[in-house]
């Protein structure tokens, strides 16, 4: 069936009718409010098959459809819809993972009062993602990036009563904010530059090869950039605060402070991939200054390193952390840097495979985590769990697949190729090889931290009331988790035993395969990762929740300082803060006794003008116009006497008029 | 006397009714009716000028007759609505006491 791109809307359209429905309802319309979500949800999944089926049977072409929003002097505002394989394939990705994570809801959403503008809720961060993935306009990109950063916001603070996940909602919307404002600079910029922001509309899109000439032929007075590399970096800012990279990733472990659920879908699997997405899709343009080689910087150089530097950092902050959904928010940070990395080495497909399958297998392990935590009574912190693996076999046995898919446990999980394929980039990559040396730094600590999460909370013995009570959760819950390690391995195919998926995404790439000795170097490294984490967690489990740690007892220090994050928070509150902070007394400084003087000053002056006024008034004024209307009155009063209320009395005087009137005829015509 | 001096008796005599009328009740709707009274006067003595004037082809007299039927009309409806409303503020229909707005 052929799927056109002028239809692509309806893929947004249906969840965006469900987040209409869920805020209509009254609270008490639980069950329509989720229904209306998981329906819609599953619709647009299907319809997003279709597309896909569509987009597979051309792969190179991009189809568009442009219409135009609003004129605007003598040009239009252009928005469009596009289908490509990235698309279609983000689309089912984005479908699947959430219509799983909505179902996962149902039943840890159970007992919320607010339960159903949790859809609500839900339901646009989907209407928004999704209409990010289709936009064929960096506008209307941008708007729906806007529209997931308030899904985002709204849906960390779900639970606003709690002061923590307040102020974890405000600090992600700042921060995401200032890579923001990058992105909308660089949104103008192109727009001044190119006069379109359309990403393809017939050889005039702003990815097209004769826009990207005229943009790299241009260059920057002061530091010799071309317009291109400018342009790409400030989009670029806009992905590092959506997706978590160093310096930006300090919102995202805190927003773990919202529902599990919201965590699965929008702070692992989806949302923070829309910064991979954007620098995917706007590729070419990130790419354009390549063929020149005399330039002082490449923009993909910067987006390799940033993203080397964001892996090796999430990776070795996750080992020291003891909080299960910090540990895995940490990870994702880890796995985002990788995705960057992968772009910024040149193998933008690889990013995109690394994408899908990480969000398969993370929506898994945090919903693992969610099961977990359900279970458990909300106790979150793997010291005081333990022992569970015994008592909630399904939610293990999940959990261990996304595991080993995420530590890269080789040939049967998708995981393991996915970041074959980026590290075998990296090591194509003729800049630098520092990116790679921290890709493969980053593989151990993520066996590593994986392994030890497993243990401490599956194996040993229950190490708190809460925890020992723990049973399996019913199927609601269950039946996602199955489907999601499923998916884990299953998306191997899409990679083994040829690169058929990055085939699809770009055609024109050759893709030869990778070195065994790579290959060899990186299974190595898994298995220290696991063994070490092994050695050290699981032979000799946790006695109590107040044991030292192995790892604290050798290196004190070291794991102090990775279990603070290593201060990035202190640091952005003691210069950024206090920055801010100094800025606003010297406002409120000159607000009070400068400006504030200024403007009681003006007051003090008008006042005296006033009275002057007044005193004019009242004196000279006054009298001349209080003796005009007292005439006037007395006029009016003597011809009032004449309406005596009378009806007969002016019949009398109309007669009699009327006999004078009579008189002076006679009398004239007899003359 | 002439057919027509006979008619202006006729319609002067029933003009001095109505005025009496409207002149010395006090009962709003009787005043009304002399009013109606006078009018109707005057419309005899347009039939009657027409009637007997030189060129009764024309059909002059009774067109001003309709419209000033169709005038006493209109105003009966809006006569007799004030006298339901002088009636609803004082409780009767007397003129003498309808002078509230006497200056």
């Amino acid at each position: 069936m052929y799927f056109p791109a002028s239809h692509l809307w309806i893929i947004p359209a249906l969840p965006l009718v469900a987040a209409a429905i869920g805020a209509l309802v009254p609270r008490s319309g639980r069950a329509l409010a989720s229904g209306a979500a998981i329906a819609s949800m599953v619709a647009a999944f299907f319809v997003s098959c279709l597309a896909l089926h569509t987009a597979l049977a051309d792969p190179a072409a991009h189809a568009a459809h442009n219409f135009a929003w609003f004129d605007v002097g003598s040009g239009a505002m252009r928005l469009g819809w596009l289908l490509d394989p990235l698309t279609a394939f983000m689309c089912v990705m984005v479908t699947f993972v959430s219509s799983l994570i909505f179902i996962f809801s149902l039943g840890y959403m159970k007992e919320d009062a607010n339960f159903k503008q949790f859809f609500c809720f839900l339901s646009l961060f989907a209407a928004a993602m999704l209409g990010l993935l289709v936009a064929n306009s960096l506008l209307l990109l941008f708007i729906c990036w806007e529209l997931v950063g308030l899904a985002s916001y709204l849906l960390i603070g779900f639970w606003f009563h709690k002061p923590s996940a307040a102020a974890a909602a405000k600090k992600a919307f700042i921060t995401t904010r200032i890579g923001d404002l990058g992105f909308l600079i660089g949104l103008l910029w192109l727009y001044d530059s190119t006069g379109s922001l359309l990403f393809f509309d017939g050889g005039h899109g702003v990815l097209e090869a004769a826009t990207l000439t005229a943009l790299t032929g241009k260059t920057l007075v002061c530091c010799g950039l071309t317009v291109s590399t400018a342009i790409g970096l400030l989009i670029f800012c806009g992905a590092v605060g959506k997706s978590g990279q160093f310096p930006l990733h300090v919102w995202l472990p805190d927003a773990m402070e919202g529902p599990t659920p919201v965590s699965a879908l929008i702070h692992a699997a989806t949302m923070v991939a829309a910064g991979v997405f954007l620098i995917a899709r706007v590729y070419p343009l990130m790419s354009a200054d390549q063929v020149l080689a005399n330039v002082p910087l490449h923009a993909l150089t910067v987006v390799a390193f940033i993203g080397a530097i964001t892996a090796l950092l999430g990776a070795c902050i996750a080992v020291a952390q003891n909080d299960i959904k910090r540990i895995l928010a940490f990870s994702t940070v880890s796995q985002l840097g990788y995705m960057m990395l992968a772009l910024g080495v040149g193998s933008w497909t690889a990013a995109i495979f690394h994408l899908l399958t990480h969000a398969f297998f993370k929506a898994l392990l945090f919903l693992g985590a969610g099961s977990v935590i359900h279970a458990a009574h909300h106790e979150q912190d793997i010291r005081r769990l333990g022992g569970l693996g015994a008592k909630m076999k399904i939610t293990f046995a999940t959990f261990a697949i996304g595991m080993m898919a995420l530590s890269g446990v080789p040939f049967l999980f998708s995981g393991f190729w996915s970041k074959e394929g980026i590290l075998h980039a990296a090591h194509e990559w003729d800049v630098s090889h520092l990116p790679l040396y921290a890709g493969l730094a980053a593989v151990v600590l993520t066996a590593f931290y994986m392994t030890r999460l497993m243990a401490e909370t599956f194996f040993g013995k229950s190490r708190s009331h809460e925890s020992g009570h723990a049973h399996e959760n019913s199927a609601v819950m269950t039946v996602p988790l199955v489907l999601l390690a499923a998916c884990a391995i299953l998306l191997s195919l899409l990679a083994w035993p040829s690169p058929w998926l990055q085939h699809q995404l770009d055609p024109s790439a050759h893709s030869e395969p990778g070195g065994i000795s790579l290959m060899v170097l990186s299974i190595v490294l898994v298995a220290v990762g696991i063994g070490s984490g092994w050695a050290i967690y699981g032979r000799k489990p946790r006695a109590t929740e107040a044991s030292p740690d192995p790892l604290e007892t050798a290196a004190p220090d070291i794991i102090a300082a990775l279990a603070a994050r290593l201060g990035f928070d202190e640091l952005y509150a003691a210069t950024v803060g206090r920055l801010n902070s100094g800025f606003a007394s010297l406002a409120d400084f000159m607000e009070r006794w400068i400006w504030g003087g200024a403007v009681t000053l003006l007051a003090r002056f008008g006042e005296f003008t006033g009275v002057v006024n007044r005193e004019t008034d009242e004196n000279t004024l006054n009298g001349g116009f209080d003796s005009v209307s007292h005439q006037i009155r007395g006029t009016g009063r003597a011809y009032s006497r004449a309406q005596t209320g009378d009806a007969h009395g002016y019949m009398r005087f109309i007669a009699l008029g009327f006999v004078v009137l009579m008189l002076f005829v006679m009398l004239g015509g007899s003359r | 006397m002439s057919q027509l001096q006979l008619c202006l008796v006729l319609s002067s005599f029933l003009f001095c009714i109505g005025l009496i009328g409207a002149m010395a009740r006090s009962n709003t709707i009787l005043v009304l009716l002399g009013v109606e009274l006078m009018l109707n006067a005057a419309n005899i003595n347009f039939i009657a000028f027409w009637r007997y004037g030189p060129d009764h082809a024309a059909g002059t007299g009774i067109l001003f007759v309709l419209f000033s039927i169709a005038i006493a009309a209109s105003e009966a409806a809006v006569g007799l609505a004030l006298v339901i409303a002088v009636y609803r503020h004082q409780k009767n229909i007397r003129l003498q006491e309808a002078n509230r707005l006497k200056g």
